[in-house]
């Protein structure tokens, strides 16, 4: 019976076929690059930077372990870093502040724009418009809010328009008590376009049939925004608003081009802080430690994806 | 996350909850969605007009006044790709681009591959592990890499070669998890069928799986093309000398010098904008399920 069975894999394929009849050849050649590239560039770093940030690491010279100091100082006696005054200020005070306002803004005025450009014929127009920014570096984006902040009202068209009501001229961008909010302005211009989308093919996933019903039932439109729509749509929401919180901490490009974390230190925020105190200031073991915080803000995002591809996992 | 759908709730709830209720009627709603148009349209058409304007007309009116008196010119142009080096900047970004385009595509499948249909020991942890890996934050890398390219010799700070290598390993996590969770809704009976009829994995990656799987494949690439053309902070770390730094880079310097040399600063900035609006128009589709599908990053 055995000899009479034509082999049907007559090559050298058994192995990847039936795995647990030998070494996984096929998903070591298969995978190899990928995961050496990831071993060497995410999974050592992630412990080199922890082990570095022990140190002095001044100007990459990694001779002198200094114990904690580099998070004493980081957390205690750095107040571009953090300072507990009141108000508190500093580069993850900061962050906070983005988190709060950015976050939360971007998604209300996403969900807004989302609904209300169902209801028009130009939805593909309007939300392309504001998807744009989503394709432009920050760089540009950086360049051209410079540009409209610009505190002179010939050059900008902000103090332009407040000219003309005899307000002005304001230099936002100079100004450490305007700044923040300038730069929080910036940030959801160039996002509110992928709320919009993302939530706008969640709400189409309504049936209309729910919507119709809450209408007939004399339901309000304002009702049927909170009661109906943002209820039915929270998974999306969450999605975005994680995402935009990532953003947050990833944020570097539009803090570095508008105001190089000033005036002063006002504007700075984790990401910036990292890059400027390691490379021009060549503090190497004091950007580790930084890096490291990134890295543990960043941990309950990692841990949030994994249940939820866990679960969608057990689905299906 | 309900906490914070609960702020963005509460912040504005009377205006918002007014403004909401007039849309019952229609014409508020053209109104509204005519002025964030405009918002989201003015600042870029500003630093276009302005990139095409004399810069004596740049420095003695707004860009806006562009209606009353319509005089348009190349100079800006001219001035920013040959005498302030960006044309030699658009070649460095291509040159940047392109390789870490092409890499992370090519190792990402590969890897996405032996993740979804061949079977190895602990093949869900090591996938759980790279979905881990997505949200590994590049700084990470700096001071480790930055210091290994520094002391080994091989020129990776000064030559494309790290760039590309940082770019293409930070990519590889997105792609990975991208392309293994569409190649896993490739249809199991087609590939059962090639091996029984004795194909290896490399002609079915070759032959199925990969000619299956183009809107995915094409949706990461153009995510991965725009998310390297438009970076800065990668090669700000990684590419340490002038004569390989892209435009995004440029433009930072020019910042430097030419702060409030608006003629100059938008020609360039359009430059650095134009190609991702180039991509963007045409591949629209693509883009958005790319970006819809990274929501995860």
């Amino acid at each position: 019976m055995t000899a009479a069975n034509p082999p049907a894999t007559g090559s050298g394929t058994d192995d990847a076929k039936r795995p647990g009849g030998g070494f996984p050849w096929a998903a070591l050649i298969f995978l190899g690059p990928a995961g050496l590239l990831l071993l060497a560039f995410l999974a050592f770093p992630i412990v080199y930077t922890v082990f570095l940030s022990f140190n002095r690491g001044r100007g990459g010279e990694f001779s002198n372990w200094v114990g904690f100091d580099n998070w004493v100082r980081l957390f205690t006696q750095d107040p571009n870093f953090l300072r507990l005054g009141f108000p508190p200020s500093g580069a993850l005070i900061n962050n906070v502040l983005w988190i709060v306002f950015y976050v939360s803004l971007t998604v209300l005025l996403g969900l807004i724009l989302a609904v209300m450009a169902t209801r028009v014929r130009y939805e593909a127009l309007i939300k392309g418009i504001v998807f744009l920014p989503q394709a432009i570096a920050a760089t540009s984006l950086a360049i051209i809010w410079r540009f409209v902040y610009s505190p002179d009202p010939n050059t900008g068209l902000m103090n332009a328009i407040l000219d003309i009501g005899n307000v002005g001229p304001f230099s936002v961008l100079g100004n450490p008590d305007a700044v923040n909010w300038a730069l929080i302005a910036v940030g959801i211009w160039g996002s509110v376009g992928f709320a919009t989308v993302i939530l706008s093919a969640a709400i189409k996933g309504i049936s209309s049939e729910v919507l119709e019903a809450a209408r007939v039932d004399g339901a309000k439109e304002t009702q049927i925004f909170w009661r109906i729509i943002v209820p039915m749509v929270s998974l999306p929401i969450s999605v975005v608003a994680v995402t935009l919180i990532v953003n947050v901490i990833k944020l570097f490009d539009i803090i570095f081009v508008m105001t190089a974390g000033g005036p002063g230190a006002s504007s700075r925020v984790i990401a910036f802080s990292m890059y400027q105190e390691a490379f021009p200031q060549g503090q190497f073991g004091y950007g580790a430690a930084i890096a490291v915080v990134m890295l543990l803000l960043l941990v309950p995002v990692m841990i949030f994806n994994i249940r939820r591809f866990r679960a969608e996992a057990v689905q299906s | 996350m309900t906490a914070l759908e609960g702020t963005g709730v509460r912040s504005e709830p009377r205006t918002m909850s007014q403004r909401l209720a007039r849309l019952a009627g229609s014409s508020p709603t053209h109104i509204i969605l005519g002025i964030v148009g405009l918002i989201w349209l003015v600042p870029t058409i500003g630093i276009l007009i302005t990139s095409f304007r004399p810069g004596a007309d740049m420095r003695a009116t707004g860009w806006w006044t562009i209606l009353f008196e319509p005089r348009f010119t190349l100079a800006n142009y001219e001035r920013v790709l040959s005498a302030e080096g960006m044309g030699g900047a658009f070649l460095n970004s291509l040159f940047i681009v392109i390789p870490s385009t092409i890499l992370p595509l090519v190792f990402a499948s590969m890897g996405a591959y032996a993740l979804a249909w061949v079977k190895f020991p602990f093949r869900d942890t090591t996938f759980l592990i790279i979905v881990a890996m997505l949200m590994v934050p590049v700084q990470v890398g700096f001071i480790p890499l930055v210091t290994a390219f520094r002391e080994s010799g091989t020129g990776l700070l000064t030559n494309y070669g790290g760039v590309w290598l940082a770019h293409t390993a930070y990519a590889l996590p997105f792609g990975i998890f991208l392309l293994r969770n569409f190649f896993i809704t490739l249809p199991r009976d087609l590939i059962e069928a090639a091996r029984i009829d004795g194909a290896s994995n490399v002609a079915i990656f070759r032959t199925i799986v990969v000619p299956l799987s183009v809107p995915a494949i094409a949706a990461y690439g153009i995510f991965q093309f725009l998310w390297t053309w438009n970076d800065l902070l990668m090669s700000l770390v990684y590419a340490q000398r002038n004569s390989i730094q892209p435009m995004t880079v440029k433009i930072t310097q020019l910042l430097g010098t030419y702060a409030t040399d608006w003629s100059l600063l938008a020609a360039a900035s359009f430059l650095v904008m134009i190609v991702p609006l180039i991509v963007f128009i045409s591949l629209q589709r693509y883009f958005v399920q790319g970006l819809l599908a990274g929501s995860v990053k």
